[in-house]
């Protein structure tokens, strides 16, 4: 009996630290990344005009054969801009396929960006009314799909793509990608 | 009054302007496309629903509704639609699964938990 009798006064700092731990977690939690039902699922199909041309079209088959980087911007997200300059970095790698998908956009605007900062897309397609972006889940930009080889998407990051990012995420992800078949 | 009656008018008046946006042909399709965007959530802004939120994208996915409705898809097929690109996450009401379990028999647990304890402890007091 004195067991259990001591052990009640055990209850509250019991209390005190799973309150805690569930806080904790609370504070790390982002629920504005909404994680997506699409990772691991064959990128949705679509056909869209490309930026630099739109009389010529683009499609997921576009992703096959290599691993991309389907960065979702828009001239008008201020995130974008930030994210602009690395990924203009990024794309010294050849190896590394970035296309662009640009959100809601005016393709005036979006070429004169290009133009100012530099293009780090090998393809960029043009959803100027976001029809196709809601096949893809997308709710914001900035937002980047890793898809492999076979055009499976197997990452989504949502908000901006850093330098840190890249290097504890995407980088090893990647990489890791390249090396599976094609 | 008369100044009473025109605060009125002015605050009732978006909520008309929202509801002759979209023309359906039957009040049925109506009804289902006011229930459905009251019940998915916007994902820009979480706390408010596809109906009443002004970000771009809830005005893209009410527009979506609304041609799914016209086309006549059922309310079910629509969510489907909206949970395979978006998750369950933009669901206000959670469906039952290995993940939500807890979320929907959890409360019960700690009522059962608490009730017995209860039980126990009265039980006791009246022993002695």
């Amino acid at each position: 009996m004195s067991v259990l009798k001591q052990a009640r006064f055990a209850l509250p700092l019991i209390l005190f630290v799973l309150i805690f731990i569930l806080l904790w977690r609370g504070l790390s939690l982002h629920p504005a990344h909404v994680p997506s039902p699409l990772v691991n699922k064959p990128a949705p199909n679509f056909e869209l005009p490309t930026l630099q041309d739109p009389k010529k079209m683009t499609s997921n088959k576009d992703f096959l054969g290599h691993v991309t980087l389907l960065n979702v911007w828009a001239t008008w997200c201020y995130a974008c801009a930030q994210e602009h300059l690395f990924l203009v970095e990024l794309a010294k790698d050849k190896d590394l396929v970035i296309y662009g998908f640009n959100y809601k956009d005016d393709p005036k605007a979006a070429n004169k960006w290009l133009t100012e900062y530099g293009n780090p897309f090998k393809i960029v397609a043009v959803d100027e009314h976001g029809k196709v972006a809601i096949d893809w889940g997308v709710y914001g930009t900035p937002e980047t799909f890793v898809i492999d080889k076979k055009g499976i998407i197997r990452y989504k990051l949502i908000g901006e793509l850093s330098s840190r990012v890249w290097d504890e995420t995407l980088k090893p992800l990647v990489e890791k990608l390249r090396d599976e078949p094609a | 009054m008369k100044k009473f009656l025109l605060v009125l008018l002015i605050l009732v008046s978006p909520c008309f302007a929202a509801q002759d946006y979209y023309q359906f042909t039957s009040g049925v399709d109506k009804e289902r496309f006011n229930s459905l965007t009251t019940e998915l959530r916007c994902l820009v802004c979480q706390n408010q629903n596809l109906a009443e939120s002004n970000a771009p994208l809830a005005a893209d996915l009410r527009d979506q509704v609304y041609s799914l409705v016209q086309k006549g898809q059922s309310n079910q097929q629509i969510v489907d639609y909206l949970v395979a690109r978006y998750g369950d996450f933009i669901l206000y009401r959670p469906p039952l699964n290995a993940q939500t379990i807890g979320l929907w028999f959890g409360p019960f647990l700690l009522l059962i938990l608490a009730v017995s304890y209860l039980f126990y402890y009265v039980r006791k007091k009246n022993r002695e």
